[in-house]
């Protein structure tokens, strides 16, 4: 159906766009760790070595019931439902904090279980309801 | 029948066009605000910074659907070596760097108030910047490469290869943690919007391709005034 020039060019672009894919691939597997802008507690746990002058962002819910306000920090629980971590925190809250939603801690960990962070940054889910939905669905 | 494709021609159909695009535009945008900034509800948990969705989702779509567009059609220039092809590429390009820019401006507004900070080297983030950088490459290497068979050979790679961008930046919240939420909106499932915040969002969509198909017209009789004035009676 079309010429040889043709058919020549369609092979030499799959082959270079495959050795491209595969690069692309290769690159962001390997660099995977600096990918991922936080890890979950459980990964914590799985470190095989803490840096303790290292800075860690760590991610999850907050747990219900966890939030402890004083007068000069906050102190909650990250959980991913397998692990948990304590956090201690003191400066500006972001609006969306809230018990059971998400969360990204950054800071120095203390121990497996204990992270004393500089910067909380609230991290919200995909789901948008108006107000009176939301109660409607608390109430099933 | 290739009458119907000689330049002059479609200037004027284009000319035409143009103005009744402009008129559906503005139309559409007029009732797109009203309904996401007055008429659609407040967000259960983000209340009225819920609002700055209408502007930032539809941007995003429409900068990667540009971009895939772009992608495509530079496929085919490499392929068929069609010069009309790269011109309607190269008039897409201008409204999709503004709707990347828009889309990361406006996700820098909506990050403060909710996340807590203007910006965030997520992998959805960091990769719509790259979108950004290739935007501004393509668009340059018609301006910096003077020799028209050169200068279109480059721009087609930038566009193919760039094109592996694409499916990262759609995948990059399921692949990786990201501080940016997951896709509410899929093909296969149910919509995490509610439906009275799906309205204004579609409506601003359909505004935002509009008014990329008005910029694309108007790039496109550029270029074939360009063409014109060269004294070439085709491409």
């Amino acid at each position: 159906m079309y010429g040889k020039k043709v058919k020549l060019r369609i092979l030499f672009l799959s082959l270079i766009l495959a050795v491209l894919i595969l690069t692309v691939f290769l690159v962001l597997k390997s660099l995977e760790e600096n990918v991922v802008y936080f890890i979950s507690p459980s990964e914590i746990k799985e470190l095989g070595e803490i840096d303790y002058n290292k800075k860690y962002r760590v991610g999850g819910m907050v747990k219900k019931n966890s939030v402890n306000m004083s007068a000069d920090y906050v102190k909650f629980i990250i959980t991913d439902f397998k692990s948990e971590i304590s956090v201690k925190y003191s400066g500006v809250i972001p609006n969306l904090f809230i018990e059971e939603k998400g969360v990204v801690a950054e800071g120095f960990l203390k121990d497996r279980n204990f992270l004393e962070a500089s910067k909380i940054l609230a991290k919200h889910d995909e789901n948008y309801m108006p107000p009176e939905v939301k109660e409607a669905l608390k109430e099933k | 029948m290739f009458e119907y494709f000689n330049p002059y021609r479609i200037f004027k159909i284009n000319s035409i066009l143009q103005k009744i695009i402009f008129f559906c535009f503005i139309l559409v945008l007029s009732i797109g605000l009203v309904e996401a900034l007055f008429l659609s509800p407040e967000d259960y948990l983000q209340k009225d910074s819920v609002r700055i969705m209408y502007v930032h989702v539809p941007a995003a779509w429409i900068s990667l659907g540009i971009f895939s567009t772009i992608a495509f059609l530079s496929i085919s220039v490499f392929i068929f070596k069609n010069k009309n092809l790269i011109l309607i590429s190269k008039s897409l390009a201008p409204s999709g760097i503004l709707f990347t820019l828009i889309a990361l401006v406006t996700g820098s507004i909506w990050g403060k108030p909710t996340w807590g900070t203007w910006w965030a080297w997520d992998a959805r983030i960091t990769s719509m910047l790259v979108l950004l950088i290739l935007y501004a490459l393509y668009l340059l290497s018609f301006r910096i490469f003077k020799d028209q068979v050169r200068s279109n050979k480059i721009s087609s790679m930038i566009a193919i290869f760039g094109a592996i961008n694409i499916p990262v930046i759609k995948f990059s919240v399921d692949w990786w943690n990201t501080l940016h939420q997951p896709a509410s909106i899929s093909l296969t499932e149910k919509s995490a919007i509610h439906s009275s915040m799906l309205v204004p969002l579609v409506i601003m969509t359909a505004a935002f391709a509009l008014f990329s198909v008005l910029i694309f017209l108007m790039k496109y009789n550029t270029e074939l005034i360009k063409i014109k004035n060269k004294g070439l009676k085709r491409l």
